[in-house]
């Protein structure tokens, strides 16, 4: 680095630290720190590692819970699913790399998450996705979604865990700003978790995995800073993906943590072998040393800060226990990685480095986790829109128009030419994917009879309406899904996607979600254990919708009983749960039949959610019913037309008492479901018992999706035809 | 008690599925033996090459693997007889290694392609499919980016009159010559084929049929 030439305050500021956090620095140091130390600093403190204006309002989110045994703060979240088996999961985000270089962005997204899961001692079982592009229009859109599915797969097919489930969504407010965010299960024993903090001084620091390069150094910071014109340029700080060396990692990790020998372990992620060191001895509460001359290198004359902020992939930082250093040097040769003992555990409470003989750095420890600046930003509350009346929406004038128009617009159309690239079966344990009709990912417990259900969840057109009904709507749409599939659901990942929090509206977003969010957890029990924040998605000072998704897992006790949406049968009934009053703000109808993106979103009643939700679930485990569909994007149309494509068989809705028909079927009203079974009494009069609306909406059979009242009547096969058409003719 | 070894590369990812796949659907012993071993365990029945990236396969599917120390001891068994079985990298492997004719090529949409595949059974007369028993059409679950299925005009020929042609793709998800889904030595002891029988031995997983290959295999050792 040239640091000779500039002044370290200037040089903190290209590093993105602000004047201020500068000065934090060195009265606390009493000293400016030098470029190794400066680097160090800058990528603890980005808002990436640090979540600075963030962590405030993160507080606000219930995190303990009866199955929960690890929340936020380790690498992944962790939840007891009975008989001494723990669930281990995450969602991160890969949004800055993926626009920049969507193929390897995608891929090492992919990548980390599963080293956050492996990382807790658990085997990755499952991968999720949620993907939102700009307009289809856009001329950069095709080449995105070609290079992200690409590197999805690529990486998550070559490693062997299939991924299940996920949602793509295309909106002009993505044009600028991808988001991809990536979700990784994984299954470990309740009493071998693995955790980062190192329990003593004098231990050996071992690196293993890939050697170190020069990619991707502060990719943190990058990740923690707008857009403009020039970010094509940021192109070397986008990591390079290996996922046969990810392979090798996960099944050497685990090996060593098998063998006893791991006292501590930490991957290297954002911010590398800063980050992994610092946290590990900072959680351990005591110091390190580390001699970066035995650090595996791939390049030449790496200086200490090239290896220190190097975001090279697949790598790991264990401590051992004493004098297992043996166990690690058997299983390393086995599968073939490099490793190196670089440094051990002091109880200097600080973190020295050795670079070619000099100190080149040392830090007391505190001043990096506790004096990392913490912002109560201002913001400013979002006006909620106001409620469409009754008339706002305008009837379609040709409803079978209206409806084939709905089921094959990009976000609802069928996305199989993404997800026939992910290998969604290799373990041999998923019952539902991508490819099956059912509202959530569905993946047995191996040689048990449980199943994890999985689904990410979000809806940014509510979320920009108003962001605390449209955080809440997140988290109760995730609940629903696995509610849908026969799952009690156990918790939540939160993966926060916004805009600059330097901007009050913006960060009124982040606070109004939270809040929501955090209402409907609270209510749903349903606990946050893990998650990640992503803020400066905006380029040109233009910033993408609000988008908290939600990803989470429910447990299914006996997979026997479980539900889908496509067993609809010829002469079985439809039977909607749950209230109907027409609610058309920010709907789909709005937007793809009118371009109008207005109105209050759905209110979610969250009382109202748990009692029908829980009505549907009982139904499902007492063998009830066995076809379910949650009702949402598109409302009882949407729902019955996937029900009726996925089995192959024609439905007819009812003509409706409603006033306005298509406030009845294009409606997104929250907390319902649509069952479908050849005993609707016994269902209704069961509802009835348990105080929740039920009532019938059609019959299947025929070959036409139709309306009673001749409203429309659709061939199932050009309903189809429209449906799966879109994304392979717009992908070319 | 009938014994299966299945063989692990560093990069094999449906090691564990075949093992699984064999245990449930045959009851018969299953041992894991490392590329590197150079010699198989006694009395095998059956020898499985699992699916996955053997070595990373960033050049070509299963080349390196073809050259591991423990396909030696592979090639030695098919020699004496003993039933082999490649299952998608498996099959690219036993193309490499020359167990079986013919290559597996890209994809010929050039992607990566996971669905279920109608097969039908060519040839039910071989040990791997006796079991079906005059069921024409099975299905399993291909995933695959090398999957398409080459070999010259001559060869193809040869396969189909000597009967080496096991199953074929109804619908060809990937460009595979002729729609062959699978191949047979000509001794009919070394099977390749690149839909997965160790994703479908169960009907929770969609389709139970791969079983019947596994018990195919193994009924007649």
């Amino acid at each position: 680095m040239t640091a000779t030439a500039k002044s370290m305050a200037e040089l903190a500021q290209e590093y993105g630290l602000k004047p201020e956090e500068y000065d934090v620095i060195v009265r606390r140091l009493n000293r400016e720190p030098n470029a190794v130390e400066l680097g160090v600093f800058s990528v603890m403190w980005s808002e990436h590692c640090s979540y600075k204006s963030s962590r405030k309002h993160l507080a606000k989110f219930p995190t303990k819970g009866p199955r929960v045994i690890q929340g936020p703060g380790e690498n992944a979240g962790v939840v007891d699913i009975g008989d001494g088996q723990a669930c281990v999961f995450k969602m991160e985000s890969h949004n800055h790399p993926s626009f920049i270089e969507p193929y390897q962005g995608a891929a090492t997204g992919v990548g980390g998450i599963m080293r956050d899961v492996f990382t807790m001692g658990a085997r990755p079982v499952a991968l999720l996705n949620a993907l939102r592009f700009g307009d289809p229009s856009h001329p950069k859109t095709r080449r995105l979604v070609a290079g992200v599915v690409a590197g999805i797969g690529g990486y998550g097919n070559c490693v062997g865990v299939p991924t299940v489930a996920g949602e793509t969504n295309f909106h002009h407010g993505y044009d600028g700003n991808i988001l991809v965010n990536a979700m990784c299960v994984g299954l470990a024993d309740a009493d071998k978790i693995f955790y980062s903090a190192a329990p003593a001084a004098d231990l050996p620091v071992v690196y293993f995995g890939s050697k170190t390069g020069r990619d991707g150094i502060h990719g943190a910071t990058m990740a923690s800073a707008e857009f403009d014109e020039d970010s094509d340029e940021k192109r070397p700080t986008v990591q390079v993906g290996d996922p046969f060396a990810e392979k090798l990692l996960i099944e050497a990790t685990l090996e060593l943590m098998a063998s006893g020998a791991v006292a501590a372990i930490q991957d290297m992620g954002a911010a590398g072998l800063t980050s992994s060191s610092v946290e590990m001895a900072g959680k351990g509460g005591v110091g390190i040393e580390l001699d970066l001359d035995a650090v595996p290198q791939r390049e030449e004359g790496m200086s200490a800060y090239e290896m220190m902020l190097s975001e090279s992939q697949e790598r790991m930082l264990a401590i051992l226990k004493p004098g297992r250093e043996g166990d690690g040097r058997r299983i390393f040769e086995k599968w073939g990685l490099d490793a190196a003992t670089i440094g051990r555990t002091t109880d200097t409470g600080r973190i020295v480095l050795k670079h070619k003989g000099e100190v080149v750095c040392d830090l007391p420890l505190a001043p990096l986790s506790d004096d990392a600046p913490l912002y109560d930003r201002p913001w400013t509350a979002p006006t909620p829109p106001r409620r469409l009346e009754p008339h706002d929406a305008p009837a379609p004038e040709d409803y079978g128009a209206a409806v084939v128009k709905l089921m094959s617009c990009p976000d609802m159309a069928s996305k199989r030419w993404l997800w026939e690239q992910y290998d969604r079966h290799v373990m041999a344990d998923t019952l539902a994917d991508s490819g099956t009709a059912s509202d959530a990912g569905i993946v047995r417990v191996h040689g048990s009879r449980k199943a994890l259900a999985m689904t990410s969840d979000c809806t940014p057109r509510y979320v920009q309406a108003d962001p605390y009904e449209g955080g809440k709507q997140a988290v109760a749409e995730a609940w629903r899904n696995l509610t849908a599939a026969g799952a009690d659901p156990i918790a939540i990942t939160d993966n926060l996607n916004f805009g600059s929090p330097e901007r009050p509206e913006i960060m009124g977003q982040i606070v109004r979600a939270i809040d929501g969010m955090a209402e409907a957890c609270r209510a749903l029990d349903f606990p946050v254990v893990s998650g990640n924040v992503s803020l400066y998605n905006e380029t040109n000072g233009a910033a993408i919708p609000p988008t908290p998704t939600v990803g989470a897992v429910g447990l299914i006790p006996d997979y026997a009983r479980r539900a889908g949406f496509g067993g609809l049968k010829a002469g079985d009934t439809l039977v909607l749960i749950g209230e109907t009053h027409g609610e058309m703000g920010a709907s789909l109808y709005l937007r793809e039949l009118f371009g109008r993106e207005e109105g209050a979103p759905p209110p979610v009643d969250l009382a109202l959610e748990r009692k029908t939700g829980d009505f549907v679930r009982g139904l499902i485990r007492d063998g009830t019913v066995r076809v379910v569909h949650d009702l949402s994007d598109g409302g009882l149309v949407a729902a019955a037309a996937e029900m009726a494509m996925a089995a192959q068989v024609g439905v007819t809705l009812n003509a409706t008492s409603h006033p306005h028909a298509h406030y009845y079927l294009f409606g997104e009203d929250q907390a319902r479901y649509l069952i479908g079974t050849d005993d609707p009494g016994v269902i209704i009069s069961k509802a009835h018992a348990a105080g929740v609306h039920a009532s019938v909406a059609g019959l299947a059979g025929g070959t036409a999706f139709a309306s009673e009242a001749g409203l429309f009547d659709i061939p199932l096969d050009v309903l189809a035809q429209a449906n799966e058409g879109w994304m392979p003719r717009y992908m070319g | 008690m009938t014994k299966a070894a299945v063989i692990v590369f560093p990069g094999s990812n449906c090691d564990r599925d075949c093992k699984t796949a064999i245990e449930r659907s045959t009851g018969a012993k299953v041992d894991m033996v490392w590329h590197q071993e150079t010699a198989l365990p006694e009395g095998l029945d059956l020898v499985v090459l699992p699916g996955g990236f053997s070595y990373g396969d960033y050049l070509r599917c299963g080349a390196m693997a073809a050259q591991s120390p423990v396909m030696r001891e592979v090639a030695a068994a098919a020699e004496r007889g003993t039933a082999v079985v490649g299952i998608c990298n498996g099959f690219q492997i036993l193309c490499e290694a020359g167990m079986l004719p013919g290559a597996l090529l890209r994809n010929a949409a050039l992607k990566y392609v996971c669905r279920a595949v109608g097969l039908d059974v060519v040839n039910g007369q071989t040990r791997f499919t006796a079991g079906y028993a005059g069921q024409r059409e099975v299905t399993m679950t291909v995933g695959n980016g090398e999957g398409n299925f080459f070999a010259d005009e001559t060869t193809l020929d040869r396969l189909e009159g000597e009967g080496q042609v096991v199953f074929r793709y109804r619908d060809n998800p990937n460009g595979s010559a002729r729609d062959i889904a699978g191949v047979i030595n000509i001794k009919g002891n070394v099977l390749g084929l690149m839909p997965h029988p160790d994703r479908a031995f169960e009907p929770e997983l969609g389709s139970a049929d791969g079983a019947t290959l596994f018990q195919s295999a193994l009924a007649s050792a």
